[in-house]
């Protein structure tokens, strides 16, 4: 910086980023991106909330159907319904998400190639925007829960702490696909893919407890490693049902936590590092 | 709507263009230092992990290509700041490393706070929501905090006279009401310094003249802008001081009309301008356009209505003695296409010579038909000396742009009058 005369003030221009212009205007366009994108779905149209929820409730209905009366699994799992109507609203997000967050920097390339932005706010806008279709679904989950007969725990408080877990790990991973797909544009087609298998391989339609489900056993060990696993075992814990195992005890020990653990501190790391790597560029690879 | 302006500003642009002229002593507010920028372009481009995994070790070639080299300059306060150049000159790219869209490879850039770019109307305009929505989220992507972007919002709908229909969701705005809400959303940036890319280019005559009337008040008000344009009336009219690129090089830097006339010897020595390349000097010191119009009941116009003709008017002063001037007249439509072609001489009374003298003016008025389909046109004048083409005086200069405007079938280049009929012929023989 320097005085050129007259009160004028230089500042150096460092060209485009991932957090250019800081984090002040980084939130604020975040925000209205995000609030204009929910409101858009919720009173775009007239039965917007309803949509919403439809998707899983209709999956709930389905699941429910087949796992209670054909495979009867349902049925020695306590609280079987609830654990899955909040289970499939939870990888719902994450699975909605990083679907959308693929796409989202190419999908939004005018705004990309033609102002200046902030780039982490684009991937950053759809994680927020269903962050708060997923409080929206928490509430019917709620009351879903209470109507069931589930009992209030204290340890529903740590709920909000479970949220910020997965959203961080589908932040991070929204972050690598969406600059990923920049260069790569087959990414959509893998992530279809790699997310239907994370959908049946974390412990959603059934829990991760040998003590219900003993055909899990000579699998425990290789589950384990997907960070999802001792996510939704302690999902299971804290908000369904207080006697079944929690993370830790679910996976087998502590030593078993490793895996997952770095996993997830890897693609945290990896997603960040890759974005903020790829965002000066991206302008000009779109 | 703007045919009052339009044609205030046709009358008062000769003394526009005085004012423009002379430099500007504010503080620098833009100092670009030898900025170069090389797109790498791979020649086979890998798009996919399949490919990257099929052929792990295949190398991928790329091609050089560079946009920009050793690019320096300062912008002061107050200054309209002109950046021309031809197609793939590298206009463009220096405008978006302004804007910290693009990241430059060397050189350093320091500027007074962040500038607001448009590099096209109504970026970002989400057409799912409300005005008033967009113009908050469109003033915050240009730099606003959110309480500056609500505290806008009525003066930008007031400008773009929209407030009735502030609640109305984009998707159901007409593209006109667009285009002024958009503009409106630009003129009503505070940033210190507007940076704009060829916005002219878009729109109807009517919108064209709106934005340049909207230029010659920003400029007024003492607002530094860079504009990026290939529309050299736009840039003699504006500017204070103009940059040239040639293949992302410096050519010339400083007055607009010295800008003017190199461009113009670059866009015509290339070969395409033909009769240049034979000339070999580019002579355009031996004669100006001193003025040009189009005429609409006598007024001052800026477009014709399909099939009317074309009444316009130029005024041609020679610089040097012109010995018997040939004016060529060439009209090209948007696609550079050329559509007619008409020469005049002087029209001599007895015993006149056939010559300009130094400083002497020819008028030049009449009528063309007008055949043109609605659309862009471009009017261009050659003048050549002693009946000769390739020995000329000025080159190519537009005299006019103007728009052909109503409706007619979009079929074909020109509308004409068919005296033709289609008659069943009666079987014969039997």
């Amino acid at each position: 910086m320097n005085d050129t005369g007259g009160g004028v003030v230089l500042t150096d221009v460092r060209g485009p980023s991932a957090l250019g212009g800081g984090w002040r205007r980084f939130f604020e366009l975040l925000y209205l991106i995000s609030v204009t994108e929910f409101k858009k779905t919720y009173f775009g149209t007239a039965l917007g909330y309803v949509w919403s929820l439809v998707r899983p409730l209709l999956l709930f209905a389905v699941l429910l159907f087949v796992f209670t009366k054909i495979f009867r699994l349902g049925s020695t799992v306590p609280n079987y319904p609830v654990m899955l109507l909040l289970n499939i609203v939870l990888i719902g997000f994450f699975q909605e998400v990083t679907n959308n967050a693929v796409t989202s920097v190419v999908g939004r390339e005018s705004i990309v190639r033609k102002t200046q932005f902030p780039r982490l706010v684009i991937p950053m806008a759809t994680v927020l925007t269903g962050l708060l279709n997923l409080g929206m679904n928490l509430i019917a989950v709620a009351i879903f829960l209470l109507a069931y007969g589930v009992d209030p725990m204290w340890t529903w408080l740590f709920l909000p702490l479970l949220v910020a877990i997965l959203f961080v790990l589908t932040s991070a991973t929204s972050l690598l696909l969406s600059s990923l797909y920049v260069r790569f544009r087959d990414v959509a087609i893998m992530w279809s893919v790699i997310v239907a298998a994370l959908f049946y391989g974390s412990p959603i339609l059934y829990p991760f407890d040998t003590s219900v489900v003993p055909t899990l056993e000579p699998y425990q060990g290789v589950l384990a490693i997907n960070p999802l696993t001792p996510f939704f075992a302690q999902v299971r814990h804290w908000i369904i049902d207080p006697t079944a195992p929690t993370a830790v005890e679910a996976v087998g020990g502590w030593t078993h936590m490793i895996a997952p653990t770095a996993i997830f501190v890897a693609v945290c790391v990896i997603g960040v590092w890759v974005f903020t790597r790829a965002a000066p560029r991206v302008a000009e690879e779109l | 709507m703007a045919t009052p302006s339009s044609t205030d500003t046709a009358t008062e642009a000769p003394a526009r263009r005085e004012r423009a002229a002379g430099p500007v002593d504010g503080p620098v507010v833009i100092e670009a230092r030898g900025i170069d920028k090389t797109f790498r372009i791979p020649s086979h481009r890998i798009d996919s992990f399949k490919e990257r995994i099929v052929r792990p070790f295949a190398r991928v070639e790329y091609r050089e290509l560079r946009a920009l080299r050793d690019v320096s300059f300062e912008v002061r306060q107050g200054e309209f700041f002109g950046i021309v150049g031809r197609n793939g000159s590298g206009k463009s790219t220096l405008l978006k490393i302004l804007a910290s869209i693009y990241r430059a490879d060397a050189g350093t850039i320091r500027m007074v706070g962040r500038p607001a770019p448009f590099i096209e109307l109504g970026v970002g305009f989400n057409p799912d929501v409300s005005a008033r929505e967009n113009i908050v989220l469109n003033g915050v992507m240009m730099g606003l905090s959110q309480r500056e972007a609500r505290r806008r919002v009525d003066a930008v709908l007031d400008f773009a006279e929209l407030g009735e229909f502030a609640d109305l969701k984009l998707k159901n705005y007409s593209s006109g009401m667009m285009v002024r809400l958009a503009f409106s959303v630009m003129l009503q940036s505070d940033a210190e310094i507007l940076l704009i890319d060829e916005v002219l280019a878009v729109g109807d005559a009517a919108f064209q003249q709106k934005c340049k009337d909207v230029f010659h008040e920003m400029r007024d008000a003492g607002r530094t802008i860079v504009l990026v344009t290939h529309d050299m009336t736009a840039v003699e009219s504006f500017c204070h001081r103009a940059l040239l690129l040639h293949d992302g090089e410096i050519v010339h830097i400083g007055d607009p009309e010295q800008v003017q006339r190199q461009y113009l010897r670059l866009n015509f020595a290339g070969g395409d301008g033909g009769a240049a390349a034979k000339g070999g000097v580019v002579p355009d010191v031996h004669a100006r356009l001193v003025d040009s119009w189009l005429e609409n009941e006598s007024e001052r116009a800026v477009n014709v209505e399909l099939g009317k003709p074309i009444r316009f008017g130029a005024v041609f002063e020679a610089l040097r003695d012109l010995e018997r001037p040939t004016f060529g007249f060439h009209c090209y439509n948007e696609d550079g296409l050329e559509m007619f072609v008409f020469h005049r001489t002087l029209l001599l009374e007895e015993g006149q010579p056939d010559r300009l003298a130094e400083g002497q003016r020819a008028r030049i008025s009449g009528t063309v038909e007008n055949p043109l389909m609605p659309g862009r046109y471009n009017l261009k004048c050659w003048v050549a000396r002693r009946r000769n083409p390739g020995d000329l005086a000025l080159h190519g200069i537009d005299v006019l742009d103007f728009v052909v405007f109503g409706t007619a079938p979009p079929r074909g280049l020109v509308l004409v009058e068919a005296d033709v009929d289609a008659a069943p012929e009666r079987p014969e023989g039997r």
